[in-house]
């Protein structure tokens, strides 16, 4: 499991501008609901918005640390 | 990525227009994310193929090299991967998953 604080730390890492939301959905940390909203994601197919945010979490992803990741992205309007 | 398992990956993405790769199987779904998935596209009404890597250790872990996507289920739509779970059910809700397979099935 791991700490929304954490989740949030990482992804705020690779995407410095990103607005982060950290929903840890069964209280055992390993369930999260991530929104995520950054220019950065400008122009990018969702696939690409999502490799973005994955490739921030990709230790805790590989070493099922998160479990379940429901992931909603978008750029700022 | 070693080529024959790229091989396999190849065929099975080219074996149907729509083809899931999830865990467990149509009817009977051992993950809610996965059974999303099979929902949607149950409602849509289009026919696809799924494959259980919950069956098959190195298809597990060699289709999240292949798509360089960390989780499953993975929809691959003539070829292309278009996302998992979350994207499927933004794509229904807004109308356009309908459109592409409409297209991709055409």
């Amino acid at each position: 499991m791991v700490h929304p604080d954490q989740v949030r730390a990482a992804i705020s890492q690779a995407l410095p501008d990103a607005t982060v939301e950290v929903e840890d959905l069964t209280g055992g940390g390993d369930h999260l609901q991530v929104t995520v909203v950054s220019s950065a994601f400008d122009g990018l197919s969702r696939v690409k918005q999502h490799q973005l945010v994955y490739g921030a979490l990709r230790s805790e992803l590989a070493s099922e640390a998160i479990h379940a990741l429901a992931l909603q992205t978008s750029t700022p309007s | 990525m070693d080529a024959s398992l790229k091989q396999r990956i190849d065929d099975l993405v080219a074996s149907s227009p729509v083809f899931v790769f999830m865990k467990g199987n149509k009817l009977m779904p051992q993950c809610g994310f996965s059974n999303n998935v099979v929902q949607i596209l149950n409602a849509l009404a289009v026919p696809f193929e799924t494959f259980d890597v919950l069956s098959d250790m190195e298809i597990r872990q060699g289709i999240k090299d292949y798509s360089e996507w960390p989780t499953i289920p993975q929809v691959y739509v003539n070829g292309e991967f278009i996302g998992g779970s979350d994207i499927l059910i933004e794509m229904y809700n807004s109308g356009e998953l309908r459109e592409k397979l409409a297209v991709a099935l055409a």
